[in-house]
């Protein structure tokens, strides 16, 4: 059992959020933090941190997962029990939520994807491949140029009386066909919600292309708190939508349940973290990277620092650098020789 | 004359030992790197597939070697390769680059054209004989290379040390590239079988997973083009097996079937009847014969592997689906091209090897129980 003040902390670091969770004693959601990246994945963990530090003084961290698309630097800064991929991470989440689900779809930043699920499992999955036309960064360039803020997006799009239908195949063209239909005199409302159609459709015929979607269905993710987007999901799909209470976090809750079942499975009892502590927020790292000239392929190498001693390295593709057994100096010092 | 010719995977070792054994001057591209690529893609198309951008900088690294002539198959059929071998010839002249291009297809259905480049090629000095013998020991030293590609592909997820199947790997092609006789062939097979069974580790229990790979030839023999996908897939624990190999290849596309290579491809289209009963071009109906056959031989899931924009492999990718209902399979498809990151095809893979593994966990409980209550 845990006690009152020993929790799991899942992070989530992605392209446009850093999200962190802490889950309690009874598997609930005791803090969500949702920071935005801005490029610098590294101070923003780091404020998280912070910032629970200073909510939760006498928290223990007893385990740590990470995913998002930096899930490997925030495991190496923080010390994480799991690294995890973030389909797994969400449709962890969503199960553990919600059991019984069947469809995740997950609309964030600058991905999206469908997960699908039949008893608890994994059974297909896609992300979007080359386009970005139906994620949340999308929306938000289109609010901003309708200069209305986007919590506001959302709401407004439900008043629509007569949505307009906008071609949504390419942010590009949506754009250019939003200015149409606004010069033609169509009301904003309903522009906003032409263009929340234009991106479920386009988020089913490629990301939902030949995918069995089946209810229960949820839907997370940073977009989810758009209602717009919801009710033309719903419309589409014919079928309530489902919005868990924490869907802009779910990564990250997905991989603190994630930390949590693989220390209490690893010994009947509980594993030992290897979390590195809440006084990492006061640690310097440094992030650096050098072309490995070893081969043709001239992997670009990443080397994290504290204080001179490197803690981890990645990027290269035959795994001299990040099995250890490279030049144990850092490239700094090398070059500076 | 000194040839040079596209690289794919380990053919380079194939083509370089054919030539060398007919002692024609061959200057090998070096390997594939994004500086490869860069090159390629300021000259080609943008729309065209990979493979083409990839050739291209090959031929611009050759040049930089002292080539003059390459060599390249050509095609009949709907899939783009076939006039690759042309638009390389224009696309090379336009850009500067005075090369030679012979392309090894029979021009118009002429055998006896398609003899005539050979032997423009091989040169006055070598005779038919000697130009058969050499194709057959290309051919034979191509089926090792695939033999050994295939034990590689089981002893990744079986070793201890991630980067020991890597070494055993590059250790025995270079034992290939230098045989020059049969035995030698023989005998960096016989080596890799060994050093496997000396250094393989104590199976954890259960047997590591299996996947199929199916898709474009070129993507799949070619690890610079597919992100190394097998070697990722090896390094989560997984063995990989391959719908193509390079021997299979030439044996039915150079042999016209009389010699079948490592791993044949005759049964592949039998098997994709009740999904795809006909030729689509490329290798779309490999694919789906071999997503049928990985399924029945029970695999634990199947990637299909394609270049953007390729026909054939689009039209097998709109099928796999049925096969992944009907057989109970995962089936995941990943398009790559020279904006494809490393880091977007580990997370799909990633997470494709948690399904699998997560389905597997659920079945052998199921078994578990099925256990107890027979007991």
């Amino acid at each position: 059992m845990l006690l009152g003040n020993e929790y799991y902390l899942g992070v989530d670091v992605g392209s446009v959020s850093t999200n962190l969770v802490l889950l309690d004693h009874e598997e609930q959601v005791a803090e969500a933090l949702y920071l935005r990246t801005m490029g610098r994945p590294m101070q923003t963990i780091k404020e998280g941190l912070k910032q629970l530090r200073a909510k939760f003084p006498q928290a223990r961290i007893i385990g740590v997962g990470t995913t998002g698309s930096a899930r490997q630097l925030a495991a190496t800064l923080l010390g994480a029990d799991v690294v995890k991929n973030e389909i797994t991470a969400h449709a962890v989440a969503a199960s553990r939520v919600h059991p019984g689900v069947q469809t995740i779809l997950e609309i964030g930043g600058q991905d999206s994807k469908i997960i699908c699920l039949r008893d608890g499992v994994v059974v297909d999955f896609a992300m979007n491949t080359v386009c970005a036309a139906g994620t949340g960064s999308f929306l938000d360039q289109q609010a901003g140029r309708l200069g209305i803020p986007i919590e506001q997006f959302g709401p407004l799009a439900v008043e629509a009386q007569h949505p307009v239908r906008i071609a949504g195949r390419c942010s590009v063209f949506a754009e250019s066909d939003m200015i149409h239909k606004q010069q033609l005199g169509h009301s904003l409302e309903d522009i906003l919600a032409g263009l929340c159609q234009a991106m479920v459709r386009n988020y089913l015929n490629n990301v939902g292309k030949n995918k069995d979607i089946r209810g229960p269905v949820l839907f997370q993710g940073g977009v989810a708190a758009n209602p717009g987007i919801r009710k033309a999901f719903e419309e589409e799909l014919g079928q309530e939508i489902i919005i868990p209470e924490h869907f802009a976090v779910m990564g990250a809750l997905g991989a603190a349940y994630l930390a949590e079942e693989k220390l209490v499975r690893a010994q009947g009892e509980r594993g030992e973290s290897r979390f590195r502590g809440l006084q990492v927020v006061d640690t310097e790292f440094q992030a650096s990277s050098f072309e490995c000239a070893g081969c043709a392929n001239h992997c670009e190498v990443v080397e994290i620092l504290q204080d001179k001693t490197i803690l981890a390295r990645w990027g290269d593709r035959c795994g001299k650098w990040s099995s250890g057994k490279g030049e144990q100096r850092s490239a700094s010092e090398v070059n500076a020789r | 004359m000194k040839v040079t010719f596209p690289h794919m995977g380990n053919a380079w070792i194939v083509i370089q030992a054919l030539f060398e054994t007919l002692n024609v001057d061959v200057a090998v591209p070096p390997p594939t790197s994004k500086g490869t690529l860069n090159l390629g893609t300021k000259l080609a198309p943008e729309s065209s597939c990979l493979p083409l951008k990839i050739n291209l900088g090959n031929y611009i690294e050759a040049a930089a070697k002292g080539a003059d002539t390459i060599a390249i198959t050509g095609g009949i059929g709907p899939c783009r390769f076939g006039y690759y071998g042309e638009l390389e010839r224009q696309i090379l002249r336009d850009a500067g680059y005075s090369y030679e291009v012979v392309i090894l297809e029979p021009p118009d259905g002429s055998l006896w054209g398609l003899a005539k480049r050979i032997r423009y090629l091989a040169g006055r000095h070598n005779s038919w004989t000697k130009i058969l013998k050499a194709i057959r020991f290309a051919y034979r030293k191509s089926v090792a290379l695939d033999r050994v590609e295939d034990l590689i592909h089981a002893a990744r997820p079986r070793l201890a040390e991630p980067l020991a199947a890597e070494k055993l790997y590059s250790k025995a092609k270079q034992h290939l590239i230098e045989a020059s006789e049969d035995k030698g062939l023989e005998e960096a097979v016989f080596w890799v079988q060994q050093s496997i069974k000396e250094c393989q580790a104590p199976l954890r229990g259960e047997k590591p997973l299996r996947v199929g790979v199916v898709g474009e030839i070129y993507t799949i023999l070619d690890p610079f083009s597919s992100l190394d996908v097998e070697q990722q897939l090896g390094n989560l624990g997984v063995e990989v097996n391959r719908s193509i190999y390079l021997s299979s290849w030439v044996g039915q596309h150079v042999f016209q079937g009389l010699a079948q290579g490592y791993h044949p491809l005759r049964d592949y289209p039998r098997l994709a009847k009740p999904y795809l009963p006909h030729f689509v071009g490329g290798h779309g109906q490999e694919t789906v014969g071999a997503a049928v056959q990985f399924a029945r031989e029970g695999a634990d899931g199947i990637i299909q592997l394609l270049p953007l924009g390729c026909m054939p492999e689009i039209v097998a990718s709109s099928v796999l689906p049925r096969i992944q209902a009907d057989y109970r399979i995962p089936i995941m498809t990943l398009t790559v091209d020279e904006h494809s990151g490393r880091a977007g095809v580990q997370t799909r893979l990633e997470a494709f090897v948690d399904l699998l593994e997560r389905r597997r966990i659920r079945t052998l409980t199921r078994e578990d129980v099925l256990n107890v209550a027979r007991e």
